[in-house]
C-alpha cells in the first residue's frame, strides 16, 4: 500500500517532510511495546503505536521500519520529528483509536506479522 | 579493523540509542549485509537501552574486522543478582519510567541473545556489568 492510499484511509496527517514515495507497505505490527517491534525481521512494515516519544523513532530505525503511525491523537515532538527525517522515516498522526486503524488497514490489504 | 567508542549516562533517555545509530551508519558505509546490520544495532541498542535504563554511566566498544563484530558494553551500576534469571523472557525489574519509554517488558536480553552469536554476561553486585557481543560476518 502507498503512503497516500494509507493516509487517505485512515484520515491521517503527514507530519514529517520525508519522501514517500518509495515507501510501499506491506505488513504492519500494531504495538507499544518497544521490545516487541525489535523482534522484526521483515521489510516494508510499518508501525502503528500510541507511544510517542524519542525511542519509538529510534526503534523505528534499528528496526528497518519506515513509517510509524501514530493513533488517537498523539503528538509527535519536533525532536522526533527531526530524528524521523534524518533516518527517512515517515510519521503519520491519526485521531482515530490504534484499534480501528489496524482493523481498516489488515481489512485493506496490510498484512500481519504473526 | 576499526574501533570504535561511545559514552553513556544512565537515566538519559533523549540520547539512549545514539551509539547504536552511529554505529548503524558505519555498518551501512562498509557495506555490511543490511540483515546483519539489524541484528548488530537492534542488540546493540537493547543492550544501550538497558545500559540507561540500571546503570550509572557506560561504554561502549566495538570492533569491526573483515570477519567479526565484537561490541562490549561496560558500566558502573548495581549488577544483575542472577543473570540466568535475567535471560528469562518477561523478568524484569525496569522502573515505571522505562515502562513509559516503551521497554522494561524483559525481552531485552533475550532478543540480544537472539540476535547475537555469542553472548557473554560478567556481573558484580554493586559494581557492574560487562555484556560482549559477537556477531560473525562470515558464518551468516
Amino acid at each position: 500500500m502507498d503512503i497516500t492510499t494509507l493516509i487517505k484511509l485512515t484520515n491521517g496527517k503527514l507530519i514529517t517532510n520525508t519522501k514517500t514515495e518509495d515507501i510501499d507497505i506491506e505488513f504492519a505490527m500494531a504495538s507499544d511495546l518497544m521490545s516487541d517491534v525489535l523482534t522484526l525481521d521483515t521489510v516494508n512494515t510499518m508501525l502503528i503505536t500510541g507511544l510517542a516519544n524519542l525511542q519509538t523513532i529510534r526503534t523505528a530505525e534499528m528496526s528497518d521500519v519506515h513509517c510509524i503511525l501514530l493513533a488517537r491523537n498523539k503528538k509527535s515532538t519536533p525532536e522526533m520529528i527531526e530524528l524521523a527525517e534524518q533516518n527517512s522515516i515517515i510519521i503519520i498522526e491519526s485521531a482515530s483509536a490504534l484499534f480501528k486503524i489496524a482493523g481498516i488497514l489488515y481489512g485493506n490489504g496490510v498484512k500481519a506479522l504473526f | 579493523m576499526m574501533k570504535l567508542d561511545y559514552k553513556i549516562e544512565g537515566g538519559d533517555f533523549t540520547n539512549a540509542g545514539h551509539a547504536s545509530s552511529e554505529v548503524k551508519k558505519v555498518l551501512k558505509k562498509l557495506n555490511v549485509d543490511p540483515k546483519i546490520t539489524r541484528r548488530v544495532v537492534v542488540s546493540l541498542y537493547e543492550a544501550e537501552v538497558n545500559v540507561v535504563a540500571h546503570a550509572y554511566r557506560g561504554e561502549i566498544f566495538v570492533e569491526i574486522s573483515t570477519n567479526k563484530i565484537i561490541i562490549k558494553l561496560v558500566d558502573e551500576g548495581p549488577g544483575i543478582h542472577n543473570v540466568d534469571q535475567a535471560m528469562e523472557e518477561g523478568y524484569s525489574t525496569a522502573s515505571e519510567e522505562v515502562r513509559q519509554m516503551g521497554f522494561g517488558a524483559g525481552m531485552g536480553l533475550a532478543n540480544i541473545n537472539k540476535n547475537t552469536d555469542e553472548l557473554n554476561i560478567y556481573s558484580e553486585v554493586n559494581k557492574g556489568t560487562t555484556v560482549e557481543m559477537i556477531t560473525y560476518l562470515d558464518k551468516n
